[in-house]
């Protein structure tokens, strides 16, 4: 990499984990002080970016396009809350060590599944186990019979409307509709102090530098020139003797656990999680995060993640109608105008000015995304309907 | 005011009996005409046994007087030749600042009219109220049920009779029985009988002597009759039951319970195979464009909507231009709908996925977005609720095949209505030229362009096919469901099963897809609940593609993957 790009990205890294929180905590008052609340946004983006991250990989990278993300966050997010959960203790509502919830269904005792949560060490790795669990299964029956393309995106979001309904039954015992809320603290820090959640906030910028470090190591190893191979042509690297089953079921299963970690880091700065966050439409607005950052690029879904959420809170508080029109409008336009995203399209635009104004043809930031269609099918002019089955 | 105008108002306001042309008013017999003078009595007793002789009487001249003395609408004149007679007095009308009413007989509730046809119209103070006192109304109110259930028997419409006979049944007033038995007589349509038996068997078991009762017990389970199941359960327990009242009743209600048991797999089995219908319709559609273009249509259910909204709309338009025939807009509705979501295809056919072939997933993002877009518009113009469609009354009902099983029209007309659809599907495909030009393109697009095939109109023309085919899908739902804006979303990812299951491309894939999940559904719901049904089904459809990756029926050749 060249490394004007290297300083670029460690100085974003800088901004992120040092700046930002450093200017929250200056005193209030103060001209250039960044509001809490600003902050908690921020917090909640980035934690949607480290999950675009994993979406990125599967898809920008496999070309393996899952509609069911909004499950391993949803898992990762639980897991968080369960504990959370716990540590209310009797400050409840109700003064009892049950959730409340729980009293409110006649719950008398604790469900076996709820105590190995009340370990905080349990449940970090819960966070990370689960989704990778749940994803390998499911990943495994899928890729090892070789499903694939719409198949697999539809599949996933079957995955994603049953588990949405699982999850919405008060039999589950996970709060049902309403979800898991009313946290007071997180391992011990009170939820509601600036400082609490500048520290989560921090703990999140240094979650996505780690994934983002992980996934550009992923992507530069071997194994993701594999990858890159298994989108442009599966069969191809399939009869080269590689398993394209075993290499996106790795993938599969990381990008799963970077969205039960987005999960747990969700959970205690936004202070709620509900079955809303996991059904079939969440898990599909991830994918135009991604596809507006830029998907086969790694800076693309964070800055997607961000834009598109930041997009989002400025809408639905000033125009709440427009919304879904804008979001709607985001997935036509992306996908018909701009299939390389903001971040391929500007580096584009980059090795375009530089040719004119070196006057030689320099490199082409080569983005592979950019003459690929992610779906494992050959773009021809016109393409015979045959290949796509 | 015209005088023709006092004759329709007097008329309008004669609500129960329809007006008999002036002249021919009944005559009471004699009989009757001096207990319509008793009537009018002011002494209570001799009113009230002259209102129960008259009930007695079974005469349905009589009714109109009996809900008259309830409403408190009758009076007494004195008629020309200083002879009292009992009137029933209309709603009021004014004429030359007098408040007047229109005079009515008291047998039949026809107009009396004067001298020259001209209906008779009195001030209220010339005439004399006759009282209806608390009891009097208590006496009243079970004669004149008994006269609208006896009136109601005798209606031309065998559901109106089999009503009657079920609402007496379980009134259980003995006083019925001989009206039930007499209607029993002459009953000839079988479903009617069995409602009229199962009324009096009812009656019987509940005020009947003993040895009655254990017949009518016996005669209930011989009925398995469903509506006696509770009391039969209560007998059968009662410990001052007679006990062969009691034994008899436990074999009755066993004999009813196995019954149901039968009668509640026909049914899941039919709720199933229309559910089936539903979802075949909708992924007749998708599979089509999917093994036409692969294109991955996740706006479908988007124009399943639009065929729900579309049918809304036609119900308003007919319901305000044409009143009369409001019945008959559900038949517009359907080649309404099939054009408006048909429509929409072909314009998001032409304007935007054109550009898209050969790239599925991309099509899916596409779509996706195009759905959230016409749902929020939807939204916006006709408002987050869901939006009311009345069954036009010929789909309302349904037909008795056996006892407890009833097969209502609506869902018929769904499932026949699909049938219609991939008979007319198949016929299109194999039998048409255009049919011919499709599989061209589908099977090679490239050969099919080169020899002639228009290949983007046939695209054009196939989306709008499927897009119609979701619209008529929507339009058939509304009958069944509610119509609101997420409607779609609730049908999409399991036509989508369907089509995965079934395999592209292919008919026959798809109806057994869509007949097996759909009917699965059904199955696992009553047993598991709707959610763990969804669940098992999602779980099943991933180890039923582990055997065939693509459908039950692949599409057989050489076809390279890339």
């Amino acid at each position: 990499m060249r490394s004007p790009e290297r300083w670029g990205l460690g100085a974003l890294a800088v901004l992120l984990v040092v700046i930002l929180p450093a200017l929250n905590a200056l005193p209030a008052g103060s001209a250039l002080r960044l509001p809490d609340f600003t902050l908690n946004l921020f917090g909640k983006f980035l934690a949607y970016a480290i999950l675009a991250l994993g979406i990125d990989l599967i898809w920008g990278y496999t070309g393996v396009l899952s509609l069911g993300h909004g499950v391993f966050f949803g898992l990762g997010a639980y897991a968080m809350g369960m504990h959370l959960m716990l540590e209310i203790g009797t400050q409840s509502v109700y003064r009892n060590v049950l959730p409340d919830f729980m009293v409110w269904n006649r719950v008398t005792e604790l469900p076996v599944f709820w105590r190995p949560f009340y370990s905080a060490s349990f449940t970090l790795l819960a966070v990370l186990a689960v989704p990778a669990v749940v994803a390998s299964i499911f990943g495994y029956l899928t890729f090892r019979s070789r499903i694939r393309g719409v198949y697999f995106s539809i599949i996933t979001q079957a995955l994603a409307l049953s588990s949405w309904l699982m999850f919405n039954r008060n039999a589950m015992n996970l709060g049902g509709t309403n979800g898991l809320s009313g946290f007071k603290t997180v391992f011990g820090w009170t939820l509601n102090s600036a400082a609490t959640q500048r520290g989560l906030y921090i703990a999140t910028a240094v979650c996505l530098c780690g994934a983002y470090a992980l996934c550009r190591f992923i992507t530069r190893s071997p194994a993701g020139k594999v990858l890159v191979a298994i989108r442009d042509s599966e069969t191809r690297v399939l009869f080269s003797g590689y398993s394209p089953a075993s290499f996106k079921l790795f993938v599969f299963a990381i990008s799963a656990v970077l969205a039960g970690v987005a999960g747990a880091l969700y959970v205690p700065q936004v202070g709620i999680i509900t079955p809303a966050k996991i059904g079939v439409l969440p898990s599909i607005e991830m994918i135009i995060w991604v596809a507006v950052g830029g998907r086969g690029t790694l800076l693309g879904p964070v800055v997607g993640a961000v834009g598109v959420n930041w997009l989002q809170s400025i809408l639905t508080t000033n125009y709440p109608d427009l919304w879904l029109f804008v979001l709607g409008g985001l997935f036509v336009a992306v996908v018909l105008f701009f299939p390389d995203g903001v971040v391929g399209t500007a580096g584009k635009l980059v090795g375009r000015a530089r040719w004119w104004i070196a006057g030689t043809p320099a490199r082409m930031v080569q983005r592979p995304v950019a003459s690929s269609r992610g779906d494992g099918v050959e773009p021809p002019a016109e393409a015979p309907s045959v290949q796509a089955r | 005011m015209s005088k023709s105008v006092l004759v329709a108002l007097a008329l309008l306001s004669g609500l129960v009996i329809p007006a008999a042309a002036p002249g021919a008013a009944p005559t009471p017999s004699a009989e009757i005409a001096k207990h319509i003078a008793e009537v009018a009595s002011s002494d209570a007793a001799v009113q009230e046994a002259a209102a129960v002789a008259l009930g007695k009487t079974g005469d349905r001249n009589i009714l109109p007087l009996l809900e008259a003395l309830r409403e408190g609408s009758v009076y007494v004149r004195a008629a020309p030749g200083g002879v009292k007679e009992t009137v029933i007095v209309g709603d009021k009308v004014t004429e030359d600042d007098k408040t007047m009413v229109p005079l009515f007989s008291a047998y039949g509730r026809t107009p009396l009219t004067g001298p020259g046809g001209k209906p008779v119209l009195a001030e209220l103070s010339s005439l004399t109220d006759v009282p209806a006192g608390r009891s009097l109304r208590l006496v009243l109110r079970p004669l004149i049920d008994a006269f609208a259930g006896q009136s109601d028997l005798s209606n031309a419409d065998p559901a109106t009779r089999r009503g009657a006979a079920t609402k007496m049944g379980n009134g259980g007033d003995a006083s019925a029985l001989p009206v039930l038995e007499r209607a029993l007589a002459t009953e000839r349509d079988r479903w009617v009988r069995f409602s009229i038996e199962e009324a009096i068997a009812l009656i019987r078991l509940r005020s009947g002597a003993d040895a009655e009762r254990v017949g009518a017990a016996e005669a209930l389970g011989r009925l398995k009759s469903a509506n006696a199941l509770e009391r039969l359960r209560e007998l059968s327990t009662d410990a001052q039951a007679p006990p062969a009242l009691r034994a008899a009743a436990r074999v009755a209600v066993k004999r009813i319970e196995r019954w149901a048991l039968l009668t509640q797999a026909i049914e899941i089995g039919f709720q199933g195979l229309s559910l089936s219908s539903i979802l075949l319709l909708m992924a007749l559609g998708l599979a089509i464009i999917f093994g036409l273009m692969g294109v991955i249509n996740m706006a479908h259910g988007e124009l399943m909507a639009l065929g729900a909204y579309a049918t809304f709309l036609m119900q308003g338009w007919v319901q305000a231009y044409w009143p009369t025939h409001f019945d008959y807009y559900f038949l517009a509705a359907l080649p309404f709908s099939f054009l408006v979501a048909g429509a929409a295809g072909f314009v998001l056919e032409r304007g935007v996925i054109r550009f898209l072939y050969g790239r599925p997933l991309e099509t899916l993002l596409l779509t996706w977005g195009v759905s959230l877009i016409i749902q929020q518009g939807l939204r916006l113009w006709f408002g987050a609720a869901n939006v009311d469609v009345t069954s036009p009354r010929w789909l309302s009902g349904g037909i008795p095949v056996m006892i407890g099983v009833q097969l209502p029209y609506n869902r018929l007309f769904i499932i026949g209505l699909a049938v219609v659809c991939v008979s007319g599907m198949y016929l299109l495909l194999f039998r048409t030229d255009a049919g011919l030009r499709i599989r061209a393109v589908t099977q090679n697009r490239g050969m099919a362009s080169c020899l002639g095939v228009r290949a983007r109109w046939v695209d054009a023309g196939t989306f709008a096919l499927g897009a119609g085919l979701a619209g008529l899908a929507g339009c058939a739902l509304t009958q069944i469901g509610n119509v609101g804006p997420e409607l779609g979303q609730n049908y999409i990812v399991d036509s989508f099963m369907v089509v995965v299951t079934g395999g592209v491309g292919k008919l026959l894939g798809s109806i057994l897809a869509a007949v097996g999940i759909g009917g699965l559904n059904k199955i696992i719901e009553p047993s598991l609940g709707a959610v763990f049904g969804k669940v098992l089904i999602l779980i099943l459809v991933i180890l039923f593609i582990q055997r065939r990756p693509s459908g039950l029926f692949a599409a057989k050749g050489r076809y390279a993957e890339p």
